[in-house]
């Protein structure tokens, strides 16, 4: 069983729901990403996502944009996210971590070196935002190969045929893009999200986490009564934003944004 | 080419967030049910022939071809459409797609402002909502487009993220577009992006080559011995070359942007100094670093500054049937001169690169060769840039 497999087990055991929270690796410069990853772990998170620095972000908002921008400045690459992830695992062997990005520099990589290297620095899975299930079939094959796991995005404009496609070819966990847009958006209508989810569960034994729109505790807590897990994204990474002058402070800052998501998500799941 | 999900060879596809799939598999659909529609293409036609002024002429320029003392070049006249450039072509026919899908509102990302002014212009005539993302450096060097633009009754969107020109433009209209997928219809404005922008956008702008082809034909007699036009994207290219890929004996020359020279990195020439990679829902050459990190280009025509390229051309330059070269800032600058003083036509930027490789080109060949370059757009939009560098204020 993936480390991923195993934590939603875990979970549901307990009765409760997983808290993913996101952030570009190496925003605001290289030296944050790790202590900020253990920082997360502590305060409650239980899958985290590491985003990897593009260009051309095009699926997110201008606040994860401007993550990258940061990252890039200060030399992140995937081979450096990758280097990060081993330097986390040697202090937490649980954790399960997903790298989240864009296809190109996987690409220039090479998906077997890619899928090699990840699989041995302790990645757990990979989603890739810009690669839909029609030309997933390499990079699929390349992870499975290796152990990771596939996430795939599933969004309202989804028909029922591709959530039955994606469902089939995604392992871990599918993720449901909470409204149509980019990552940062507003508003999030948590009935609609429900419909939706509720529409994927009959598609897939697979967990579904639910991101795009979740801003605070009281958004973590909704989408918490509807979906397995609950993805932050664009929040994290705007106090990041606010704290750039003074990096060593995001670990603190960044846990007590998720303890606040943690009690509120761990409040619903007991009510 | 393309075969069913957009491929030609190992480019193309459809390199896209999963939200828009679903818009995009809609309009591939609607696509494919309008070209074979015959009240669909009697409309094209129509708007083609009475509102844009087609079919152009196929100029020949005799002044410029004996003093260049060689090939005999013609030069097919895009300049003369309305709005100034081969960009109408194809928003006429994304616009009359938009209409019968029951899109209400108009999005478009634009570099130098030619494909703007034209998303916009359609926009007015039928009366649809206009949204133009263009990036801020280009917003000031291409001002005359922009104010154009809002005559129009379009918005013009500044975009101040990464190096603020046409990639990050169309960054911003892809997330538009995510965000508005149920009443919006984006004009891509070249043959790139996700299946099926880079076929239908091609097939929109084939007239081009399919006029000079009859043409040629009936002034001179014979095919010619080349076609040249210059190469960002790659739409008014594509456009001339499509009708021409089965006469083996014509000669292709897409001409990229050499910027300040490809060995500065300073320039926009994917084909001829890049390597493929994934970017902007394709899969094509590219100018990237060993990270896969997107480059930032450079040209003096704000037109021709996009790292990428049409899909369709990185198949052509790997199949062999195309040669790619650059022509740099100061080459294409003398052909504007050259040009404007010989034959009297003002050419785009963009289009000077073309004429610069056919100024080259022409004196290698006898003079009962034919060249055909496409004059893709007239160069009143640039003449602010051109003043600059000449130091004249206007």
């Amino acid at each position: 069983m993936s480390r991923i497999a195993e934590c939603f087990a875990a979970l549901q055991e307990q009765g409760r729901k997983a808290l993913v929270p996101y952030i570009t690796a190496g925003d605001p410069n290289p030296q944050v990403t790790v202590p900020l990853m253990h920082a997360m772990v502590a305060a409650g998170a239980d899958i985290l996502e590491l985003g990897v620095p593009f260009s051309d972000p095009m699926a997110d908002g201008p606040v994860i944009q401007k993550a990258c921008e940061r990252a890039l400045a200060g030399g992140t690459s995937l081979g450096d996210v990758l280097a990060m992830v081993a330097e986390f695992r040697q202090r937490d062997q649980n954790t399960p971590v997903v790298l989240m990005g864009y296809l190109n520099p996987i690409e220039i990589m090479g998906y077997q070196t890619f899928a090699q290297q990840a699989a041995a620095q302790g990645v757990d899975g990979v989603l890739t935002v810009d690669m839909p299930p029609e030309e997933a079939e390499p990079l699929v094959m390349a992870c499975q190969e290796q152990g990771l796991d596939r996430i795939f995005l599933l969004a309202p404009t989804s028909s029922p045929e591709r959530m039955e496609q994606i469902c089939a070819l995604g392992s871990g966990f599918v993720y449901y893009v909470s409204l149509k847009g980019v990552t940062g958006a507003l508003t999030l209508d948590v009935d609609d999200v429900g419909q939706h989810v509720a529409m994927i569960r009959r598609h897939t034994p697979l967990p579904v986490g639910v991101g795009f729109g979740i801003r605070d505790a009281e958004s973590a807590s909704k989408v918490a009564t509807i979906a397995d897990a609950v993805v932050v994204g664009s929040a994290l990474v705007k106090r990041i934003e606010q704290c750039q002058d003074k990096p060593e402070a995001i670990p603190e800052e960044i846990g007590a944004l998720l303890r606040a998501m943690r009690e509120a998500i761990d409040a619903t799941g007991s009510a | 080419m393309p075969d069913e999900r957009g491929h030609f060879g190992p480019y193309g596809g459809r390199f896209v967030a999963e939200t828009l799939m679903g818009p995009i598999e809609e309009l591939r659909q609607a696509y494919e049910r309008y070209r074979n529609d015959s009240g669909f293409q009697a409309e094209l036609e129509a708007d083609l022939a009475h509102y844009v002024g087609r079919p152009t002429p196929l100029y020949f320029a005799k002044r410029w071809s004996e003093q260049l003392g060689g090939a005999r070049i013609f030069l097919k006249r895009e300049d003369l459409n309305h709005t100034g450039a081969h960009k109408i072509n194809n928003t006429v026919g994304q616009a009359l797609l938009a209409r019968r899908m029951g899109k209400t509102r108009l999005i478009a990302e634009t570099g130098a402002g030619q494909h703007g002014v034209a998303t916009a212009t359609v926009a007015a005539r039928f009366g649809l909502e206009c949204v133009i993302y263009m990036g801020a450096e280009d917003m000031e060097r291409q001002a005359p487009n922009v104010y154009r633009m809002r005559l129009l009754g379009a918005e013009v969107v500044p975009v101040t993220s990464g190096s603020q020109t046409l990639k990050d433009a169309l960054n911003e209209a892809m997330r538009d577009w995510v965000t508005h997928v149920d009443n919006t219809f984006y004009v891509i404005g070249t043959v790139a992006g996700p299946h099926p922008y880079p076929a239908m956008v091609r097939d929109f702008q084939t007239i081009i080559g399919r006029e000079a082809r009859a043409q040629i034909l009936e002034q001179t007699g014979a095919l010619p011995h080349a076609l040249v036009a210059c190469v960002g994207g790659g739409s008014n290219a594509i456009g001339l070359f499509h009708p021409f890929l089965k006469d083996e004996q014509v000669a292709l020359y897409g001409v990229e942007a050499a910027g300040l020279g490809l060995e500065t990195g300073q320039h926009a020439a994917p084909l001829c100094a890049g390597k493929p990679g994934v970017l902007h829902g394709n899969r094509t050459y590219l100018m990237e670093d060993k990270h896969g990190q997107i480059l930032d280009t450079h040209s003096l025509s704000a037109g021709l500054d996009y790292p990428g390229v049409g899909p369709e051309h990185a198949w052509l330059r790997d199949a062999g049937r195309a040669t790619y070269v650059a022509v740099g800032d100061e080459e294409a600058l003398a052909a504007f001169r050259a040009l404007t003083r010989i034959e009297g036509i003002i050419p785009a930027l963009e289009s000077c690169h073309a004429l610069a490789y056919a100024m080259q080109l022409a004196p290698t060949l006898a003079q009962d060769q034919g060249i055909i370059v496409n004059l893709s757009g007239r160069g009143d939009k640039d003449i602010n840039t051109v003043a600059r560098i000449e130091g004249i204020s206007l």
